[in-house]
């Protein structure tokens, strides 16, 4: 759980985050928004499918590992957010052509 | 992509203070220069969101991280070309780069190349690091750096190393809460304070020291923790602790922070063949560099952290010794600034005493192979356990074992439990860590889509290789 600072700098623009029109803010990498709109996990391991969220944020852990606009196992650490982005998180089995 | 061309004089990957440092003395001696750095904004994780944090209060973070602002200015002004986004994920002995930005795959060569990938943090393997809720004290830092986003809730700092100090003292500035500070210092110092008297001559002594003064003024600092476990179900809900003298404690928390120390970011140097040795004082796989950070490959240097742990004072100092050594060899005419005696100078200001630092916050044994239920591949959720089980089955060495567990075959290509698996299979075999080795790494040391392969510029030699008949 995090919360941002009142006094930064930052104007807000909306995303889609699973599927729900979500502010977050401008500058922010995907993994950071996700972390500030208080989503919990990011994606579900492979093997067991245990809840994991972002853990290193700097490249090297992949736990943030999210689906955006539609391209899945994207690096959400290293993405800044878009306008209109699409962010899902990953959970259950991989499908075919993402 | 465009913009780039087939051919640079020097390229550098890694915009973090060694990259940044080498990049501009070789732009400024006239050297057609690229900067590739995976973030999207200059700084590397020390100096992360130099020139975009959100933060309005240089107070926060501190006179030490504001300096990362002219080496940033200096490097934007310098005439280097800076490709921000981009993932290196291929480096040869002939010097041809392999990278991809916004999707899209370029293939490279430079006359000199110079690494400066920098740290990551050490892996932290105890029950329960999986958990949302937990994340490592650096990704807390770069968080705050980065968005101005800090921990809400109750709060737990756990571990070792300068930067766990430096991460609270800017929490605190902050205005974030920490509950404890669970320090897993062995304190059985005798080792280490054979290298205090050169520590003692070292600038970052008394600023260390002011920075722990003020934590514990206002934390309360457990000393000697010899047993972690975080717990919860589907996120962090606690984390239980044991010292010497206590039996187990809990404490309720919303956030675990973990730090061990940073070790080098090996992968690229490793899989472009550079020879790395284990470093007993570190801990860690470090690489065979002569005193510019050259290796044995002809032209291929490494500079920073990830030439061996030693700060960022250092690492801007053996950038700029890497970059004039590229100058000297490519165009040792040209007029340069920077005075190599006085770099050198200052390297060894900046190391004095370093071995204190490495030997006193050297990670308990514990923590660095831990018990057997303990998950060590995060990626494919291979156990401490089932990695010690392979030993009895014959074998000997990392690459072996991960046929059989695919133990550092997930996306995070053993990044976060490279060391850790050395480290358990050295110890059941009875050898040291040097004669088991490092996972054999292989490009793409980052993972691209086969789209980005297959759409790479194609030229007759690559056309006629596939061609049938």
């Amino acid at each position: 759980m995090f919360r941002r600072l009142p006094d930064v700098d930052g104007t807000m623009i909306e995303v889609i985050i699973d599927g729900r029109s979500t502010r977050v803010r401008a500058g922010d990498t995907v993994a950071a928004a996700l972390i500030s709109a208080g989503v919990l996990a990011s994606r579900a391991a492979d093997v067991s499918g245990a809840p994991r969220a972002p853990y290193c944020m700097m490249g090297v852990c992949f736990e943030c590992l999210v689906t955006v606009d539609g391209v899945g196992n994207r690096q959400g650490c290293l993405l800044p957010v878009k306008s209109g982005m699409r962010i899902d998180t990953q959970h259950g089995k991989r499908e075919v052509g993402r | 992509m465009s913009e780039l061309r087939d051919a640079y004089d020097v390229a550098v990957v890694g915009a973090g203070p060694a990259g940044l440092a080498a990049a501009t003395v070789c732009a400024r001696a006239g050297l057609a220069t690229l900067l590739f750095d995976e973030q999207p904004a200059p700084g590397g994780q020390i100096y992360r969101s130099i020139t975009t944090t959100p933060l309005k209060r240089a107070t926060i973070l501190g006179a030490d991280y504001c300096a990362g602002t002219a080496l940033a200015q200096n490097f934007l002004a310098s005439g280097a070309q800076y490709v921000p986004g981009a993932t290196v994920w291929n480096l040869t002995r002939e010097r041809e780069i392999g990278v991809s930005v916004a999707g899209s795959a370029r293939l490279l060569t430079a006359g000199r190349v110079i690494l400066a990938t920098g740290a990551l943090e050490r892996p932290f393997p105890i029950p329960g690091w999986t958990l949302p809720g937990v994340m490592t004290a650096g990704a807390g830092q770069i968080l705050l750096k980065s968005s101005g986003l800090i921990p809400e809730g109750r709060t737990v700092i756990a571990g070792c190393g300068p930067l766990l100090w430096l991460i609270a003292w800017q929490y605190l500035n902050a205005g974030a809460r920490i509950d404890a500070i669970l320090e897993t210092v062995k304190g059985d110092g005798a080792a280490s304070w054979r290298h205090a008297a050169a520590f003692a001559t070292s600038p970052y002594l008394l600023k260390g020291l002011r920075m722990m003064l003020a934590v514990r003024r206002r934390v309360r600092v457990v000393s000697k923790v010899t047993a972690l476990r975080a717990e919860g179900r589907d996120r962090v809900e606690a984390v239980a602790y044991r010292t010497a003298r206590e039996t187990e404690q809990r404490l309720p928390v919303d956030n675990l922070f973990l730090h061990q120390g940073v070790v080098p970011n090996v992968n690229l140097a490793m899989a472009a063949g550079i020879e790395h040795r284990w470093d007993d004082a570190q801990l860690c796989f470090a690489p065979a560099l002569d005193a510019d950070g050259g290796s044995a490959i002809p032209g291929i240097a490494i500079a920073g952290d990830g030439a061996g742990i030693a700060g960022a004072e250092a690492a801007q100092a053996r950038g700029m010794l890497a970059g004039l050594a590229a100058v000297r060899a490519l165009r040792p005419n040209a007029a340069v600034l920077e005075d190599v005696n006085a770099v050198r100078a200052r390297l060894a200001r900046f190391t004095r005493g370093r071995a204190f630092l490495d030997v006193y916050y050297q990670p308990a044994p514990q923590f660095r192979r831990p018990a057997r239920d303990t998950l060590v591949c995060r990626c494919e959720e291979v156990t401490a356990g089932q990695i010690v089980d392979t030993v009895a089955l014959g074998c000997t060495g990392t690459n072996q074992m991960k046929a059989f567990l695919r133990c550092g075959m997930g996306p995070c290509q053993g990044r976060e439990c490279g060391l850790t698996v050395t480290e358990l299979i050295a110890q059941a075999r009875g050898v040291a860590q040097q004669e088991v080795g490092y996972y054999r790494l292989r490009p793409p040391v980052k993972p691209i889509t086969l789209g980005e392969l297959a759409g790479l510029p194609k030229n007759e030699a690559a056309l006629r290789s596939v061609a049938r008949g």
